[in-house]
């Protein structure tokens, strides 16, 4: 398995392709649409990562030490960063997800995706990975 | 058709903001109802203030506080003016619409409500009109009832006479529906309720920046609204209160400027309006409203009621054009507001490649979680105009839209 720092370099290279905003978010919007729809079962209060714009749920499995997220969003866009989220963070040692710096978001440019303000769940998205990670250390 | 009676280019080069670009685009600023921008004289006026002019108001004999408090008080006489009010003491400025309502919520709690009263709220109301009187029922014991609403976004009048009976200690009702625009039939209300001595408050937050409001004519006994709403500051608003009514409920807060006497024995209260203002208020704030007061009146609440509607009518054609688009919030009397979904797409999505384009739209429950729920959505797109707008932004806007829709889809 490729480490977190291989995937999201991977990540940049893929965004470093694109000459505009146009073509950068076609893309995330392709990922949202390609990502895997989470079972309805996985779709409870439980996992529900309230946003105010958009929702997002996130459930979590430890397999032998490698952590493995399935997640999902009513909002294309909050769904194509939750999946480069996933791509860069499943199937990890929990500590490498703790430790994950994922400054690849501001890299590619999304940073305004993860502010606050947005309120989008992807926040407290990625809090809630890096807790289940620091749970299953 | 021109656009207006109003000289467009003027107006829009007293907004300064609305030369600036956004991602290379410029902006479209369609998010009015959230906030309206500032006229250039109203910063003016606070950089003015507080470079030359500044003091503390109320408490001293020198020369800049008497000047501050001249024409802190001057704006006082301007909003009474701008209400038709009857007295000037029924002007009371507070933070915002929100502060107000839960001045008169906080104060009804304690010195009116009872156990098994009611309060009469509506399903169309912004949450700061529905929490401060969820806690005031909680405090008194008092019971919360809720106008119900139709699918074309209006109060639903008949369940509203159904609901009205001899334990019912107030009614708070917003003018505007900030969520879908609806211009609600507040006289109708007002008048059912006086019939039964009942006392309205109004939530005018999305009403006084569109339409001429007269309070004597109204008769409201509570009207609350922002000054950044209506091309002021922000951290300024005001209540204004029937006098009878402010004479008898007591203060809200305690401290500064709305004391008579202070003793430990006992303290006396100032007099209205300082009753209900303690503590040092925006100065500055208030100052900038009266600023933005004074613009209002020059264009004429009249002629900014006249370039919104032809806003409003050019945008609503326009919109109910684009297929799988549907306008939430029909009624045909509305303000500049036009709430929207797309069949299967998310506001969120829409909002943020609006954004690329500099199109700034509000999306998501606009704090009126009710009235989505009503229509079992999760938001909507909402675009609220204001009389700076012009018809060429909402052609890009249309056209942009078209566009977002087909990346969405
Ligand atoms: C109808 C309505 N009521 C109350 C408010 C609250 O106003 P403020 O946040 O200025 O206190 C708003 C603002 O969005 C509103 O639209």
């Amino acid at each position: 398995m490729a480490s977190i720092q291989d995937i999201e370099a991977e990540i940049i290279e893929e965004f470093e392709l694109f000459d505009d905003w146009m073509q950068k978010y076609e893309y995330i919007i392709d990922l949202g649409k390609e990502l895997a729809v989470l079972d309805e079962q996985y779709k409870t209060e439980d996992n529900l990562v309230k946003g105010c714009q958009s929702r997002v749920w996130l459930t979590s499995q430890n397999t032998n030490g490698s952590i493995e997220f399935l997640a999902d969003s009513d909002a294309l866009i909050t769904k194509g960063i939750v999946s480069l989220l996933v791509r860069v963070l499943s199937n990890q040692a929990p500590q490498a997800i703790v430790d994950a710096p994922l400054n690849f978001i501001e890299t590619i440019g999304l940073k305004a995706h993860l502010s606050p303000n947005r309120a989008n769940g992807l926040v407290s998205m990625i809090k809630k990975m890096k807790a289940y990670a620091l749970a299953n250390l | 058709m021109a656009d207006t009676q109003i000289n467009i280019e003027q107006i829009r080069s007293d907004f300064e903001i609305l030369n600036q670009k956004v991602n290379g685009h410029q902006l479209v600023y369609f998010d009015n109802a959230a906030s309206t921008q500032k006229p250039k004289v109203v910063s003016a006026a606070i950089a003015d203030f507080y470079n030359n002019e500044y003091s503390n108001i109320h408490r001293g004999v020198h020369h800049f506080s008497e000047l501050g408090t001249e024409k802190f008080e001057a704006v006082r006489g301007q909003v009474k003016h701008f209400l038709n009010a009857k007295y000037l003491e029924e002007i009371i400025f507070t933070s915002g619409t929100t502060a107000s309502i839960n001045l008169v919520a906080d104060c009804f709690a304690r010195d009116v409500l009872q156990k098994g009263d009611q309060v009469v709220i509506s399903h169309l109301e912004h949450h700061s009109n529905i929490v401060p009187w969820q806690m005031a029922c909680e405090k008194s014991g008092a019971e919360l009832k809720v106008i119900g609403m139709t699918s074309s976004g209006e109060l639903d009048y008949s369940d509203f006479e159904k609901l009205l009976n001899d334990k019912v200690k107030i009614i708070a009702i917003n003018h505007v529906s900030n969520a879908l625009g609806t211009i609600n039939d507040i006289e109708k209300i007002i008048s059912q309720a006086k019939a039964l001595n009942i006392p309205v408050l109004i939530d005018g937050a999305q009403a006084v920046a569109h339409l001429k409001v007269d309070i004597q004519a109204l008769g409201a006994d509570f009207y609350c609204f922002s000054a950044h709403k209506l091309f002021g500051p922000t951290g300024v608003g005001v209540l204004y209160g029937k006098k009878e009514w402010l004479e008898r409920l007591n203060p809200y807060m305690g401290g500064g400027d709305m004391i008579n006497e202070v003793r430990f024995e006992k303290t006396t209260y100032n007099d209205l309006p300082h009753k209900f203002e303690a503590g040092t208020p925006n100065i500055a704030g208030v100052i900038g409203f009266g600023k933005a007061l004074e613009y209002v009146s020059q264009i004429s609440i009249e002629n900014i009621k006249q370039a919104e509607a032809h806003l409003l009518d050019y945008a609503t054609k326009k919109l109910s054009e684009i297929g799988d688009l549907e306008i939430k919030g029909v009624s045909d009397k509305k303000a500049a507001v036009i709430s929207f979904v797309v069949n299967g797409l998310h506001p969120y999505d829409i909002g943020t490649l609006l954004n690329q384009y500099g199109i700034a739209v509000r999306t998501g429950h606009h704090c009126t979680q009710p009235i989505m729920e009503y229509f079992n959505i999760s938001g909507t797109v909402r675009a609220s105009f204001s009389f700076y707008n012009t018809t060429q932004e909402i052609d890009f806007f249309v056209e942009k839209l078209q566009k977002v829709i087909q990346m969405l889809k």
